[in-house]
């Protein structure tokens, strides 16, 4: 006989859940968890906070308790008066010689924020495909618009300088049929015969939708900074990849060129190559013509950034399979054909990261150029601004300025090149 | 590539040479290869004239000539009246010297910081991914700038340690760090045979001695632990093979310190390392650790967590499979781009000119190349330089990565 019913300690209704234990929910075991979960690692919670600690409260009231709008330091540690604060008047005050340099006239600023302005409308459909793929056609003109509005001078020399690219371009696709090469030297003949035919037009339109004329000695700060960066980039690309094809092929001559040239580039440092500019290259130009400083600069900086381009898409073209290759030999594509089509699209999407790590580095050292005494970013502070009677001593927050530009721009970069990499990720994983 | 001709029936024609692939590369190289002679003989000509132009030749007599410049921080002897190669082999062995010690101090940092960033913890992994981002995103000129600036303002100056009750004192009364530089006690030999190099080259030889008995010892322990399968402790064996005669030798030579003093406005005495030097140096190990942290980082997370615990099934202890599973296959990962960072800072190294620190570029390519208008010539000289250290680390890296490479098939 075996009743349950009446015992007196089996339970007939189920107890209410109670919460877990506090030190296993929320906060609480998330802190345990990553913070305190060992003595080293509660000693290094301890010492990271302290360091937080150290650097916020020397930071913080710095940043806050500053002074924006005197005009020299001594006024300001006047208004100061012993409080702890940064005279970040020096930015507001020498705000545009920061960005433009001492020397571009004040009134013709606007012809640079437009220039910058313009770039950011350009770069946007080459970032991201879901812009209007139309946008191309203002990419493709804004060299020219560029150009045009940062140095100045008639409309028609940019302008003939792009019939003559145009009428490369038809050339080269009316020919292209018979062999690559042969197209390509239609291409380049044609150009060249319009830019000829170009100068003495321009030449007898001297003032036509004429900006004024800004030597190139006269651009300085960021913006120097940012031209240097973008113009070399973008003109080390194609070099870079036709170095790249070089190197891989079974030419020898060919190959043995390449292969000089990029290990001798990347064997020296930057500023060899920018002393070179400086003192060496106008000897192998002919006597009396009188190359830009700037120009020289974008020259050895472009030979410079192409070799690095070139190593980075040559991996990117070794790591391509061989079928690849095979199967664009079989499918009886050519050279051009196969390149362009089969082997390209996929070896730079594989070398996009390294491209990007490339031009981030590029753009920082552009600042190498205040060792040539040039005034960019880094020049302006060095020389005219810390030189200054006014501001002779205000280091950390002009240093600070330099730096927080520079992490803007490179960061966002190096952050646009990881979302790129999701987006382009064809394969499932 | 190899092509498949049938039997050769036909014989050459002259369009061939664009038409038919097995020539048309032959073409190909002979327009590259006259493109290239003019290009070079186009810049030749350009040269000479421009040289004769300027009254100017190329010549490397002017290295003979007396350099007529002081260089303040020096590992060999050098004045006024030494000649500008000698002033070049200083800078040659400036640059050298703020590249060893930045790529030490960089490998320390960079590898703490690695594994930091690795770690649960995660307070310090933020951090520490900070520090990264922050260094890799800004320029090293920037960052030089910068510390060479916090180094002057931060720092005392010699005055202030004179006094009774001084504002700065040095530290265990033996390191003294201003903002002109670091005064640090410098060792020498007393006994009189072993003064100067002599004693050094012993110190030296013990050295290499020392490494070599170590590995003895440790072979003789593997070859017991195999026999045996017990591994014998050779700790204090190792231990006494590296210091003990070194100790010895020390106490026979009579090792003793030279301490920095403050006499008038100054120390005098010790080692001094300049502020230049010490801003350089750390500016970049800080950067370049940066760079490391993220390679060691990538390093480790290559290897799968199998591995892991493969080994720990087989039942490794953790800091054998530390050693003897993870690091040789992280490390494949982590050296080849290690060293091309330490190419890098040794390249970086040549802004020294940007705090006036003498190395080569200082010296040949600053005031040598100033004062005797030798551009073309010092500018190769200096590639040259540059170029030999990196062609040859870059061989012994391609040796290295053939000697780990897996080897597969």
């Amino acid at each position: 006989m075996s009743r349950t019913d009446n015992i007196a300690f089996v339970r007939t209704e189920m107890l209410p859940e109670s919460p877990p234990p506090v030190a296993e929910t929320g906060a609480i075991k998330w802190l345990r968890e990553n913070l305190f979960s060992s003595v080293s690692n509660t000693i290094l919670t301890l010492l990271s906070l302290y360091v937080i600690y150290q650097i916020l409260s020397g930071f913080l009231p710095w940043l806050f308790g500053g002074v924006w709008t005197t005009s020299s330091l001594k006024e300001c540690r006047e208004v100061l008066d012993g409080a702890v604060g940064g005279c970040f008047s020096v930015l507001t005050e020498r705000w545009n010689q920061l960005l433009f340099g001492f020397k571009y006239p004040p009134d013709q600023y606007w012809r640079i924020s437009l220039a910058f302005v313009l770039l950011l409308v350009a770069v946007a459909p080459v970032l991201f495909q879901k812009m209007p793929r139309k946008m191309l056609y203002f990419t493709g003109l804004f060299p020219f618009i560029g150009f045009w509005l940062i140095w100045g001078g008639t409309i028609m020399s940019p302008v003939m300088v792009l019939i003559g690219f145009v009428a490369g371009y038809i050339a080269f696709s009316r020919l292209e049929h018979n062999s690559f090469a042969m197209g390509a030297l239609g291409g380049l003949i044609s150009a060249v015969i319009v830019w000829w035919l170009g100068g003495f037009v321009t030449a007898s339109m001297q003032g036509f939708m004429a900006l004024e004329q800004i030597p190139s000695r006269d651009l300085g700060g960021f913006m120097l900074n940012m031209i240097l960066g973008v113009v070399c980039v973008s003109l080390s690309l194609p070099i870079g990849i036709a170095l790249a094809l070089g190197r891989q092929s079974s030419m020898p001559i060919i190959k043995w060129i390449c292969v000089v040239f990029i290990e001798f580039i990347r064997g020296v440092p930057l500023i060899t190559l920018l002393f070179v500019a400086n003192v060496v290259l106008s000897y192998f130009f002919p006597p009396g013509s009188n190359l830009d400083l700037i120009l020289r600069v974008i020259i050895m900086i472009t030979m410079f950034s192409s070799a690095y381009i070139a190593e980075v898409i040559r991996g990117a073209l070794a790591a391509l399979p061989k079928g690849q290759y095979e199967a664009a030999d079989s499918l009886g594509l050519d050279y051009a054909q196969s390149m362009q089509h089969i082997i390209l699209p996929q070896a730079l999407k594989i070398s996009i990261p390294g491209i990007v790590n490339v031009a981030v580095g590029l753009f920082k050292d552009t600042t190498l150029v205040s060792v040539i005494s040039m005034f960019d970013l880094v020049g302006m502070i060095r020389g005219p601004i810390l030189a200054s009677t006014e501001w002779n001593g205000v280091y950390w927050e002009l240093w600070g300025f330099a730096v927080l530009l520079f992490f803007i721009v490179c960061f966002s970069i190096s952050k646009y090149s990881q979302w790129l990499e999701r987006q382009l990720r064809t394969d499932h994983r | 590539m190899a092509t498949l001709s049938d039997a050769h029936s036909e014989s050459f024609r002259l369009s061939m040479l664009i038409n038919d692939k097995r020539y048309r590369s032959y073409t190909f190289q002979f327009i590259a290869l006259l493109l290239l002679i003019a290009a070079f003989s186009y810049l030749g000509y350009n040269l000479v004239k421009n040289l004769q132009a300027a009254g100017l030749n190329i010549s490397y007599k002017f290295l003979g000539d007396p350099a007529g410049y002081d260089i303040n921080q020096r590992l060999v002897e050098y004045d006024k009246t030494s000649s500008h190669w000698r002033a070049s082999v200083v800078g040659v062995l400036n640059t050298l010297l703020v590249a060893v010690v930045g790529c030490f101090f960089a490998t320390i940092i960079g590898v703490i910081v690695g594994v930091l960033r690795l770690s649960n913890n995660w307070i310090v992994s933020k951090l520490m991914s900070v520090y990264v981002e922050i260094f890799r995103n800004v320029p090293v000129l920037i960052w030089i700038l910068i510390i060479m600036a916090v180094f002057i303002a931060v720092l005392p100056q010699p005055r202030d340690f004179r006094g009774a009750n001084a504002e700065a004192s040095m530290l265990f009364d033996l390191f003294a760090f201003t903002g002109r530089g670091f005064y640090l006690p410098r060792p020498y030999f007393a006994a009189e045979w072993a003064t100067g190099a002599t004693g050094w080259l012993i110190v030296i030889a013990l050295l290499i001695a020392g490494f070599f008995g170590a590995r003895t010892i440790s072979r003789n322990a593997t070859k017991t632990q195999e026999a045996t399968g017990v591994r014998p402790t050779t700790w204090y064996w190792t231990l006494g093979v590296w210091f003990g005669p070194l100790i010895i030798a020390c106490f026979v030579m009579g090792l003793s310190w030279e301490i920095p003093e403050l006499k008038g406005f100054n120390f005098s005495g010790g080692i001094f390392a300049r502020n230049s030097f010490i801003a350089l140096t750390f500016a970049l190990s800080i950067y370049t650790a940066a760079f490391i942290a993220e390679n060691v980082r990538a390093g480790i997370l290559s290897v799968s967590k199998g591995q892991t615990e493969a080994a720990a099934s087989l039942g490794l202890r953790p800091n054998r499979i530390m050693n003897l599973v993870i690091l040789p296959q992280a490390l494949r990962v982590i050296i080849p781009p290690l060293i091309s960072h330490f190419l890098n800072l040794t390249k970086n190294s040549s802004l020294a000119i940007a705090v006036g620190y003498m190395d080569l570029t200082g010296t040949l390519g600053g005031i040598t190349l100033n004062q005797t208008g030798r551009a073309i010539e010092s500018v190769l000289l200096l590639m040259a330089f540059y170029l030999t250290i990196s062609l040859s680390i870059s061989a012994i890296m391609n040796a290295y990565n053939k000697s780990i490479a897996l080897k597969e098939r």
